[in-house]
């Protein structure tokens, strides 16, 4: 039965993250967006992370796609023509190809990696919440506070960024009007 | 559960590869964005998956899943000011696509 729901969730988040990128038009992979984070969640909750997977869900599934949303109805990028990539994006997408397929290789077919322990007690500790409310404020408690200050720095960044300039041509108008 | 760790990779990578020729490719910077998240949701489930499969009563392994709860604010704070610049970008040319933001190439 899991290994069903592993296949479906992960043939799912694969698939969307595939439409994401290959999309026309920037609602659709916004949308396909969704169904890719909301997979990996399943896939954390397979992997008993539930408190992660409720996280994934309301911040990524929430927030931030309705963030992507927002922009995109703001903007209204409605034209996106087929463009073919430059030169210089095919060669690096091509020796970033080579790559992986070298670095697969090593990793599946040559054991580079050593081989994959399944060191698996029976209980997972990241399916309580508690773990990591303790976690977070014993051992992680300075970058708890050090996020929480990144946040407030990218509130205030997006908020200067996204005023208007000052019209300090407030008064060119009335020199336009005064002229003739 | 049989599924083993290396299945829970093969997604992982293939999501990452997924996002990363999003970047590479596409010319939205929209889309780029959403690459870019693409490839940190990949990093996420290989380190929920490692920490999973590697956790003993002895060791639990909680660092990897609070690595990925770390992840998941910053990416949030980097999507907000990501798009705060991306609509300024806008209202400033009248365009998102890439290739005709060359301002500094002439």
């Amino acid at each position: 039965m899991s290994d069903i729901l592993f296949y479906a969730f992960a043939a799912i988040t694969v698939f969307s993250a595939f439409m994401v990128v290959c999309s026309r038009n920037p609602v659709n992979a916004a949308l396909f967006m969704i169904a890719a984070f909301v997979g990996a969640a399943a896939l954390f909750a397979l992997l008993e992370a539930f408190f992660l997977a409720a996280v994934q869900v309301l911040v990524y599934a929430g927030a931030v796609i309705v963030l992507f949303l927002f922009i995109i109805m703001l903007l209204d990028v409605e034209r996106t023509r087929a463009l073919r990539p430059g030169l210089v994006s095919l060669a690096a997408s091509a020796a970033a190809l080579g790559l992986l397929v070298v670095g697969v290789l090593w990793l599946f077919a040559w054991e580079g990696a050593g081989p994959l322990v399944d060191a698996r007690g029976s209980d997972a500790p990241a399916a309580l919440a508690r773990n990591f409310g303790y976690e977070l404020f014993t051992r992680y408690l300075l970058p708890v506070q050090v996020t929480g200050f990144l946040l407030l720095v990218a509130m205030i960044g997006v908020i200067h960024i996204s005023k208007r300039p000052a019209r300090d041509t407030a008064a060119e108008p009335k020199g336009e009007e005064a002229n003739p | 559960m049989s599924i083993g760790l290396d299945s829970y990779l093969v997604v992982a990578g293939l999501v990452f590869v997924i996002g990363f020729f999003g970047v590479l490719l596409r010319r939205n910077t929209l889309i780029v964005l959403m690459g870019l998240e693409l490839m940190l949701n990949g990093c996420n489930i290989a380190l929920v998956a490692f920490s999973r499969y590697h956790a003993t009563p002895a060791n639990p392994m909680m660092e990897g899943n609070l690595f990925v709860f770390f992840i998941i604010t910053v990416a949030a704070a980097e999507v907000a000011v990501g798009l705060a610049i991306i609509v300024q970008l806008f209202r400033l040319r009248q365009t998102v696509m890439l290739n005709e933001l060359q301002l500094l190439k002439d």
